[in-house]
């Protein structure tokens, strides 16, 4: 399989030997430039006054350009310079021109190659997708499920370690057993105990997590202001309402940083969960590309993957995150 | 008197345990009433137990050797009360008028009490501003709707007008009697200003330094409205001091450093 870099590589040939025709100095100066020019669009899109001249041709800033006024952009210029560098100076065949990536990731998000099922059923529909889509979706739904129960539980098991000592001394020694555990050794036990399935997979990766979770929440809860919850107590608020509307928000802060490191990790351990055990999903197609040493088709996924973990950044994590300090601008 | 008291107070005794082990006694003995509608000034020096006597009456400290009476409730519960802290307390996160909601009942919404107080406080305009974009002033003049919002029948103060200027302070104390002459709600108001008890108060208790008690109770009969610069007020209040030097002595120093500390600017001669 290596032979498709060595063919889809000579078409970008003639560029790459053009551009590095030029001297050093002018190399690095032209791409420190093109990263500063992005940088400076991202940031001029951001700026009210630009937001307002789009908004008068008819833009609505908020949705259109919520990637750019959150500030995410994917860096592409500069990675594209830097991995024509890579080439230039590794050769050979095990780094693939952009071009080949491209190519790879048209061809997964286009085509079903059979290594996969690529059928999905969402609320009684059952349909037929392709490879880079099926995979995709499978870990996006793996990930999401563990990270609402690991927040949910997390939360709640850091809330009662902030606010009650004496269970926070008895449980302090699990929280750090379960901080220092591999996640390698969940992960297979987790296989070994569960099968080789979702349930096992969601299982270890909220095992990995609500110990991060309670060790933030509990941080929070503990800095918890006696003083407003005084005035709960002496207008005689239910605790119902002194919980949502004055002990909540004094944790949102928290929640946020969990939820923020959460998701990090969790992208991070559900590629590799779905490596050691699934036959599905971006980990697996991962682990299919490396014994088959299909680069360009790894690159493909990853550009893919990261694509889709910014946009969420920009239209879930953000967005809720700016409603949630509101009132702090 | 005792049968139409709004509030009886009597704490035989109530102790703190200190880290080290030991225990403190913060107040021995104290006791008092008020009638309805009564507007009461306890002064005292620093450390004298003023707050921790608040948070009994109030409910929030529920550890003590005693007995508090509140018209019309049962011992040991409280009504639903005003309460007016040192600082304002408001929540940041929930807009000046969302703050005065939170503690108001359903009556007091749908009769449009929090927009009606916001008004007279004058805060109408900024209802929907988030409390860090407000003034210290500005602050406490919502924390004085949210404390009389539901026109509680018995309303605390602790120190509610500290660290402020002196023009602040003073607005804000004639809105606070403004409301109390329209609402008629007892008030018990604790402060180290004997000026300011003097200038607010139908009577002042004193307290002792701790433990606390009360060591002597007046009742300041001047016309109001007040002034706290005016000949009387002044006379009145060096007769108390030249009656009393032992009960008011440590009062007036704690009070000097105290101006000090907080408003080193201010001549308040």
């Amino acid at each position: 399989m290596t032979a498709e870099v060595g063919v889809r590589g000579r078409a970008s040939r003639p560029l790459t030997s053009a551009a590095f025709a030029l001297p050093f100095g002018v190399r690095a100066a032209s791409l420190i430039l093109l990263v500063i020019l992005w940088e400076a669009a991202a940031w001029a899109m951001s700026s009210p006054s630009v937001a307002h001249l789009l908004e008068s041709v008819g833009f609505d800033p908020r949705d259109q350009y919520a990637l750019v006024r959150n500030r995410i952009y994917f860096p592409a210029p500069g990675l594209i310079w830097l991995w024509q560098a890579f080439i230039a100076w590794m050769g050979g065949t095990t780094v693939p021109p952009s071009s080949t990536v491209l190519e790879a990731l048209w061809h997964a998000a286009t085509t079903s190659s059979g290594l996969t099922k690529n059928q999905m059923s969402f609320l009684g529909y059952t349909f037929t997708t392709t490879d880079l889509w099926f995979n995709i979706c499978q870990t996006l739904y793996r990930a999401t499920i563990a990270f609402v129960i690991a927040m949910l539980v997390g939360s709640i098991v850091g809330i009662a370690l902030g606010r009650m000592k004496a269970l926070n001394r008895f449980f302090d020694g699990w929280v750090l057993l379960g901080l220092n555990m591999p996640a390698l050794v969940v992960g297979i036990l987790c296989y070994i105990w569960l099968g080789l399935n979702d349930l096992a997979l969601i299982v270890a990766v909220v095992i990995n997590k609500i110990p991060l979770v309670a060790i933030t929440t509990r941080e929070g809860a503990a800095a918890v202001q006696p003083d407003l919850l005084h005035v709960a107590r002496a207008f005689r608020l239910s605790p119902l309402t002194t919980m949502r509307r004055v002990f909540l928000p004094q944790m949102y802060p928290y929640f946020m940083v969990a939820a923020r490191n959460g998701i990090a990790l969790i992208w991070k351990i559900v590629l590799v969960y779905e490596l050691l055990g699934r036959s599905n999903g971006v980990g697996f197609m991962l682990a299919n590309s490396f014994s088959e040493l299909k680069v360009g088709q790894l690159l493909a996924y990853a550009i893919a993957f990261i694509g889709v973990v910014m946009l969420i950044e920009a239209f879930i994590v953000r967005p809720l995150e700016r409603r949630a300090t509101k009132w702090r601008m | 008197m005792a049968d139409v008291a709004a509030l009886s107070v009597d704490l035989r005794r109530k102790l703190f345990s200190s880290p080290n082990g030991g225990e403190f006694t913060a107040i021995a003995g104290l006791r008092f009433s008020v009638s309805r509608s009564q507007f009461v000034c306890i002064v005292g020096p620093s450390g004298s137990g003023k707050t921790t006597l608040m948070n009994i009456i109030s409910g929030l400290d529920t550890t003590y050797d005693g007995e508090v009476r509140i018209a019309g409730h049962e011992p040991g519960t409280g009504p639903r009360l005003g309460y007016m802290f040192q600082s304002p307390r408001l929540m940041p996160w929930l807009t000046v008028k969302q703050n005065v909601e939170l503690v108001a009942t359903h009556r007091a919404i749908s009769q449009g009490m929090p927009d009606r107080l916001l008004e007279a406080v004058g805060l109408g305009e900024f209802r929907d501003a988030y409390p860090n974009r407000l003034s210290g002033g500005m602050q406490r003049r919502v924390a004085l709707a949210r404390a009389f919002v539901n026109e509680p029948p018995l309303l605390l103060l602790d120190e509610p007008f500290i660290s402020l200027d002196v023009p602040v302070a003073n607005r804000l104390r004639d809105l606070l009697l403004a409301q109390w002459r329209e609402r008629g709600a007892t008030i018990v108001f604790v402060t180290h200003d004997l000026r300011e008890a003097l200038q607010l108060g139908d009577r002042v208790l004193f307290m002792s330094p701790s433990p606390g008690r009360v060591v002597l109770d007046i009742d300041v009969p001047l016309p109001r409205p007040r002034d706290q610069e005016s000949e009387e007020m002044e006379s009145f209040r060096h007769t108390l001091l030249r009656e009393h030097p032992t009960i008011l002595a440590g009062l007036e120093e704690s009070n000097l450093q105290d101006e000090r500390r907080l408003m080193p600017a201010a001549a308040t001669a």
